[in-house]
């Protein structure tokens, strides 16, 4: 198996696509930002007592910035973040950075765990039903890809909770560990919680993941040079693995999609299960009108879905020496 | 002299779903060891489908293929797994009439060639890869080390088409299965690689089917003609007595309606209607329909084969009783 070597016009490409990650992430702030703020709603009036004087209420306003103008305000919040510095929560008045690390590392471990179930097993299966096209196994690997996808994960997150902690009271269903902490520690007790979300997150995903790469293993087999393999005497296996590596870039894309939505997407399961991650810290955020915290947690997670398309991108010009001419 | 290939009443149907498809009716036909066979024929004759047969690439679940198929004495058409892999590529090898679309686009072409090697002989990569570059060399591929770090999208067509060509021949096969390899490629490089191939085979000595729907480029590159209609071979002879003495009524056709050498002005003959569809195997002569000299019992029954002379034969009921 030839390794793809790095080339200079991969450097130059690399460079091209780091660049273009500022504007990028400039433009997802002040998205992020005006959703926020013209989202109906003060939120000075869920930490206000009711009988506060007027002016107590300009001067807390004040307090937050939030009697500046728009444009100010944004500027002074960029200028914050990008020192790492996200505000103060006004429900709580916690640091914003310290409260989003804390969620988004929560997020992240539920995120991977997902991946490390639902990516390899769509990959197989999806790799396994493109293969066998139209095969009894072809139709019965999709009808559960199909069932996965269209199944919504926290009604299955509940099923699972009745089953699983309910009824046979194996696992927890609740926190990300025994006391509700929220601090994680790799030990049995710590990862018995993860296992219910994890798999619930995971279903989705594979089942996307699955029928992508079924489609793309059938189609890639129906190409001429596939049959140019077979004349020139490659062996079943020799033939797959060209096949792997020409269905490489696409599933890496639609994974990094995937992964996204793990990381972005996870609120419902978040909620179901009690998981002090990110959709947790936002569903809270949203429920207080905590506009410092809503922000900081959006613009941490559309960083990391800027770095996971930048990380997809690079991967998929190494495996296909196509794309970084394009 | 045994022949290298002997093909016997090869027949091809494709089927499932309730619809088939006769595409071969009967092919026979040899090669000799170092000859020159172009298989010539329009679309849909079965020429391309009687060249994979040889190396068994058709869909096996969707086909059905009778006759035999003799290379070296051997029967090619029972070998499987193993055997037929070695088979394949090593001592049978094949080219495309696409090689952008032949080659793995995302592996080099270096790459592609030593895998071939190594996969046939059991030899070092960085054996196989001077291997590859001594092909790309003989391929006359202009500085063959740079282009074997090419990518198949970084190449020309007519460098694809010989860089395919260096695959192929890259195992010393004694026989190359050509499918149309210079129709998708531009008039001037057309030449170049049929000038190349005609080269390559005399200097290996090896011999070739080349399937083709154009006669001058069967005039170019073969020593024999098989002429092809609705999967049955119509006329069978060296391509001197084909161009000089056609005497199948399609073969006449063909080379009427043949543009190389065309007068400018002049009306093409075209042969007027369409090959019929091949659901059902012919049961009298196919080409009859299309035939301005079709007789009635040319609708009864299939025509007799002749032998007008030595290597030549006639599927035709005018040469069976001449009008």
């Amino acid at each position: 198996m030839p390794r793809p070597r790095l080339r200079l016009d991969m450097l130059g490409y690399l460079l091209r696509r780091l660049v273009y990650v500022v504007p990028v992430a400039i433009g997802v702030s002040l998205i992020c930002f005006l959703l926020v703020h013209i989202a109906p709603g003060d939120p000075l009036v869920a930490v206000m007592p009711i009988d506060a004087t007027a002016e107590q209420e300009a001067e807390m306003r004040a307090a937050y910035g939030f009697d500046k103008p728009l444009p100010v305000q944004f500027g002074i919040w960029l200028g914050n973040a990008v020192t790492g510095d996200l505000g103060r929560s006004i429900a709580t008045g916690r640091d914003v950075a310290t409260e989003v690390t804390r969620a988004v590392g929560n997020t992240l471990l539920l995120a991977a765990a997902a991946s490390v179930i639902g990516f390899p097993l769509g990959l197989m299966l999806g790799f396994l039903a493109g293969y066998l096209n139209n095969t009894v196994w072809d139709r019965g690997i999709t009808a559960v890809a199909i069932g996965g996808v269209s199944t919504p994960n926290y009604w299955l997150g509940m099923v699972l909770v009745i089953i699983f902690s309910v009824s046979l009271g194996w696992l927890p269903s609740m926190g990300a560990g025994p006391g509700g902490s929220g601090e994680w520690t790799w030990d049995w007790a710590h990862i018995r919680h993860l296992v219910l979300p994890a798999v619930t997150l995971a279903v989705v995903p594979m089942g996307i993941v699955m029928r992508t790469t079924r489609a793309l293993v059938a189609d890639i087999l129906d190409q001429d040079f596939v049959q140019a393999l077979e004349a020139k005497g490659m062996t079943r296996l020799g033939i797959l693995r060209h096949v792997a590596r020409n269905a490489a870039p696409t599933a890496l894309s639609v994974i990094g999609l995937q992964l996204g939505y793990l990381l972005g997407g996870s609120i419902l399961i978040e909620t179901v299960f009690n998981w002090p991650g990110s959709g947790y810290l936002l569903s809270v955020a949203i429920l207080q009108r905590d506009l410092p915290t809503l922000q900081g947690t959006i613009l941490v997670l559309a960083m990391f879905f800027v770095a996971l398309n930048l990380i997809v991108d690079l991967l998929q010009s190494l495996i296909d020496p196509r794309i970084s001419r394009a | 002299m045994s022949a290298l290939v002997d093909i016997r009443d090869l027949t091809v149907r494709f089927g499932g779903g309730g619809r088939s498809v006769h595409a071969v009716n009967g092919v026979s036909l040899s090669v000799e060891k170092g000859e020159v066979l172009a298989l010539l024929g329009e679309s849909g004759s079965g020429k391309s489908v009687t060249l994979k047969s040889i190396l068994q690439l058709l869909p096996p679940k969707r086909t059905k293929i009778g006759g035999s198929i003799r290379f070296d004495g051997r029967d090619v058409l029972a070998l499987k797994g193993r055997a037929l892999s070695d088979f394949r590529g090593g001592e049978v090898s094949m080219i495309f009439q696409d090689p952008a679309l032949a080659l793995d686009p995302v592996y080099t072409v270096g790459a592609q060639i030593a895998e071939t090697v190594m996969r046939h002989e059991s030899i070092t990569r960085e054996a196989a890869m001077s291997r590859a570059l001594e092909m790309l060399q003989k391929v006359r591929i202009p500085s063959p080390e740079r282009r074997l770090k090419n990518y198949p999208h970084e190449m020309s067509g007519g460098m694809r088409q010989r860089a395919m060509i260096a695959l192929a021949l890259s195992c010393n096969p004694k026989l190359l299965l050509a499918d149309e390899p210079t129709t998708a490629l531009d008039a001037t490089v057309q030449m170049q690689v049929l000038l190349l191939l005609r080269n390559l085979q005399r200097e290996m000595g090896m011999s070739v089917i080349f399937v083709t729907h154009d006669i001058g480029v069967a005039v170019e590159i073969a020593d024999r003609v098989a002429v092809m209609y609705a999967g049955t071979i119509v006329e069978t002879g060296t391509i001197a007595e084909i161009m000089k003495d056609p005497r199948h009524p399609y073969t006449r056709g063909l080379l009427a309606a043949n543009l190389h050498g065309a007068v400018k002005g002049a009306r093409l003959d075209a042969i007027p209607g369409a090959p019929p569809t091949l659901e059902e195997p012919p049961s009298f002569c196919p080409f009859a329909p299309r035939c301005p000299q079709a007789r009635p019992e040319c609708r009864a029954a299939l025509p007799p084969v002749v032998e007008p002379g030595p290597g030549r034969r006639v599927a035709c009921v005018l040469e069976a009783a001449p009008a």
